[in-house]
């Protein structure tokens, strides 16, 4: 069962990563986008993200009920050491959720209010990747510090560095990247759609050089980064596989099409996870005095995995097929109510 | 501020706001389903508009309540780790289904709110009741989650080791229905009262009469029905707490000293230096009776509770004071409403009889916020009942005041926002379906 509830942890924080990562994106876009094309943009990424985006972060509420109650100590070292950076991203989802729905249902569409919304919107979708990214870097970078014994070295600096912001700057840059090709798919009009290719290759292009960024972070900051990557095969295969698939990627946009690229996307973007993921596997957090805790010992009672892998398992029963079928009765256009 | 009341009145603070968004999410589902029903059925347009104008307001209460929610999941770490630590494990099985049930409950939104003319009518409804179902089922699994704190059960605790634990058993614990019963008809209640009121204003102000009578109707059935029933799982309630929280108990009443023929003590002033309560009306016996069916029967007062256990007085017999006082009221105008449906019909149009419930709109939810502090101040000074001390599983991170200013602000915004909003929709009503 602690497989089950590992491999159901692994399954939310990548579509978590996906599709609630599409869902930031199409805000991160629309800060891209020029004055005069924002409002083509708005109404594209309402139509397609309105049914889901609920859904969509459910996937946070699913890694963390699951690290809560399977993996307790994971949980709270995380809560109290990363409390800022974490704040900071519930400030984001709080902001970007309200601003999205009431932006939609504020029956008298003024334009102050308009305005104001937006930018609320925009701003959080850019913020609350960013510190998913930090948290992320922090986590897996040797730098919480449980023995310190000062403010600043517990609770700021270990996230408050360039490798963790570097890591959030690259995950920003990936979910405007995953969104752009969302968006292709959901647009209907061809103006909006060969607007939403340049993008997408202009993210996959920023992503890049963020990605090359946090490389050089590492560098400059001691971590292994290239043993991560290089050090074993599985990680070494994903990312010559994610390498391909961007080819692949490229190939299938200058070709104009707007739906398989969705599938060359999703993998790049997995691939990335898997070989990170893989190298750390099975360690979640990594301490500066070089702890480690690890999903394969660190997590509850035995007869706690138990119920909570059984509760997984029946509850993905009923909620994969219904995810499944709103996805597909949505796709394409919404019509407005 | 010390840190530690900051965290207290943070999580207070977030509780207070995610529940009033929960509760409209738990109920208003079902009052869209029945005007959804009714215009399926009878093909009148009037209920139609209902269900959408209904379902536009949920929509901001939604995205609003899923969005505290989701900070909820995050605080309990943020500010308790060391309770999540040994809790989370042992409390987490209603967590886990209530988070199967809110992702129901999100994709079925989806469908519902995006789904008009597109889907087969019927399953179009369906995923308006499914809304609800699961919004209720969670609602009863997070309230499950907490009863366990209240009555923890499903483990072993010795030498401060948590072992065979039991999750099945601690969702179960003995409070579990009692609290759960009480706060789902509670939901029923408060959102019943707060819509049926708004809609009462519109009636007043004779705007739309016909939808906002219509409306009106399906909401106030709910309200009063649940109204009456509300004090009798609220006595359940209180023998539960009489059984398993005797201090709880005991601060609720102001009861400072056990005695034979114990006495109901209803409002006063508790001065906890005299152990007395000044200028409250007693009724000898009333409280045995209630708590122990028999009016001799000794009651356990505050006097064999060691004073460091013991709640805040003040605020638990306040606030549970204000929660049964409006309880009251609520039963009264509830009961008025049902004579009004059985011989007097025409009540429902004469301004008295429409400002009783224009003045009861918030009352259900003013109940619903006191009763939380009866349940989790009276709790105090324990997180888990006589386990762990809320001092004990306090975030170690200095600062915490500037985070509850923050949420304060936030909370602050949001509601206001929410406010305006909501008077917005209510005001577009007559042009949008303005229905001659
Ligand atoms: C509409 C709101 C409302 C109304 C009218 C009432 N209650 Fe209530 N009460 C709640 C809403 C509520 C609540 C907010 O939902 C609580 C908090 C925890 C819970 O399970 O329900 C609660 C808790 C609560 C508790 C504490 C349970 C515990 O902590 O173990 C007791 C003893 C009562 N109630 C008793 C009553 C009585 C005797 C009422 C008589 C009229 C009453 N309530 C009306
Ligand atoms: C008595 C207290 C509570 C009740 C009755 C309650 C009930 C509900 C209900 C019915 C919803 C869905 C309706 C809506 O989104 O508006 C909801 C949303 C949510 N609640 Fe609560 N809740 C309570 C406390 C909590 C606590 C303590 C937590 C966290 C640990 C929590 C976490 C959430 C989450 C994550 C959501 C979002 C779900 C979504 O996206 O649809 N709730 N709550
Ligand atoms: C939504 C309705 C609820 C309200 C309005 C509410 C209200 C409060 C209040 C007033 C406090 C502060 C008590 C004090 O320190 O004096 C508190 C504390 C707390 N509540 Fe609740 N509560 C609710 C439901 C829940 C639920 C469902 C849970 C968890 C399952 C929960 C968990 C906690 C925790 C962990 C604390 C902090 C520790 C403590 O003070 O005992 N509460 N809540």
């Amino acid at each position: 069962m602690l497989t089950v509830i590992i491999l159901f942890l692994c399954l939310a924080i990548l579509l978590y990563f996906l599709l609630g990562g599409a869902d930031f994106g199409a805000g991160i876009i629309e800060l891209f986008t020029s004055e005069a094309n924002r409002q083509r943009t708005r109404s594209t990424s309402y139509q397609a993200i309105g049914p889901v985006w609920e859904a969509n972060h459910m996937w946070l509420v699913i890694a963390v009920v699951i690290l809560f109650v399977g993996f307790p100590n994971i949980y709270s070292v995380m809560c109290t050491y990363l409390h800022i950076p974490i704040l900071a991203m519930l400030m984001g989802i709080i902001a970007r959720g309200t601003a999205f729905t009431f932006r939609h249902y504020d029956a008298i569409k003024g334009y102050r209010t308009q305005t104001l919304y937006n930018s609320i919107f925009i701003y959080s979708s850019f913020l609350t990747p960013l510190f998913l990214g930090i948290i992320a870097g922090s986590a897996l970078s040797r730098r919480i510090d449980t023995e310190a014994t000062n403010f600043a070295d517990a609770y700021i600096f270990c996230w408050l560095n360039g490798f963790s912001i570097a890591v959030g700057l690259f995950t920003v840059a990936l979910c405007g990247f995953l969104a752009a090709i969302y968006l292709i798919g959901e647009a209907d009009n061809d103006f909006d759609i060969k607007r939403f290719f340049k993008k997408a290759k202009m993210l996959n292009i920023v992503a890049f050089f963020c990605g090359g960024l946090v490389f050089l972070a590492a560098e400059t900051s001691n971590i292994r980064m290239a043993k991560w990557i290089f050090g074993n095969p599985v990680s070494l295969i994903a990312v010559i596989l994610a390498s391909l698939s961007l080819v692949l990627l490229w190939v299938s946009i200058n070709r104009g099409k707007r739906y398989i690229i969705r599938v060359f996307a999703a993998f790049q973007v997995s691939m990335i996870l898997l070989s990170v993921g893989y190298t750390h596997y099975p360690y979640f957090i990594t301490e500066k005095n070089g702890n480690h805790l690890s999903l394969l010992t660190d997590h509850a009672s035995a007869s706690t995995v138990n119920v909570l892998g059984w509760a997984l398992v029946v509850g993905s029963l009923f909620i994969l097929p219904a995810l499944g079928y709103l996805f597909y009765s949505f796709r394409g256009h919404t019509d407005h109510d | 501020m010390d840190d530690f009341l900051a965290a207290r009145s943070q999580m207070a603070l977030s509780l207070g706001f995610h529940i009033i968004y929960s509760c409209i999410g738990m109920v208003m589902p079902v009052f869209m389903a029945i005007a959804h029903y009714q215009y399926i059925k009878t093909g009148n347009v009037v209920y139609k508009n209902i269900t959408q104008a209904w379902s536009k307001g949920v929509a901001i209460f939604f995205a609003t309540g899923a969005v505290s929610g989701t900070m909820l999941s995050f605080e309990l770490g943020l500010l308790w780790p060391k309770f999540m630590l040994h809790a989370g494990p042992i409390f987490g099985m209603p967590f886990s289904l209530e988070g199967v049930a809110f992702f129901i409950e999100a994709i079925a939104l989806g469908f519902f709110l995006y789904g008009w003319n597109k889907f087969n009518k019927w399953f179009h409804w369906f995923t308006g009741v499914l809304v609800g179902v699961s919004g209720i089922l969670s609602g009863i699994l997070v309230v499950s989650a907490n009863s366990w704190m209240n009555s923890p059960a499903g483990f072993n605790y010795v030498n401060g080791k948590y072992t065979n634990i039991d999750p099945m058993k601690a969702m179960f614990n003995g409070a579990w229905f009692s609290e759960a019963l009480h706060m789902t008809i509670a939901a029923f209640a408060a959102t019943g009262f707060a819509v049926a009121g708004i809609h009462a204003l519109m009636i007043y102000h004779k705007q739309n009469i016909s939808f906002h009578t219509r409306a009106f109707k399906i909401a106030i059935v709910f309200g009063a029905v649940a109204a009456i029933l509300q004090p009798l799982s609220g006595d359940l309630s209180a023998k539960h707490a009489a059984k398993n929280q005797p201090a709880k108990l005991a601060a609720m009443e102001a009861y400072f000293e056990t005695q034979e023929y114990a006495p109901l003590v209803i409002g006063g002033i508790p001065d906890t230096a005299t152990k007395k309560v000044n200028y409250g009306i007693e009724i000898p016996g009333l409280l045995s009776f209630l708590v122990h069916d028999d009016f001799k029967t000794a009651v356990k007062g505050l006097d064999q509770i060691p004073v460091n256990e013991q709640p805040p007085v003040a605020i638990t017999h306040y606030a549970f004071q204000i929660m049964v006082g409006l309880g009251m009221i609520m039963l009264a105008i509830g009961i008025l409403y049902l004579i009004c449906i059985w011989k007097k019909n025409n009540w429902l149009f004469k301004p008295w009889f429409l400002k009783l419930f224009i003045f009861a709109t918030p009352l259900g939810f003013i109940a619903l916020e006191a009763g939380w502090t009866v349940t989790e101040v009276g709790r105090q000074p324990w997180i888990i009942q006589d386990i762990m001390r809320t001092s004990e599983a306090v975030t170690p991170m200095p600062g915490i005041q500037y985070s509850f200013y923050l949420f304060t602000f936030i909370y602050f915004t949001l509601s206001v926002a929410v406010i305006v909003l909501l008077q917005r929709q209510i005001k577009m009503v007559p042009v949008v379906y303005d229905v001659k």
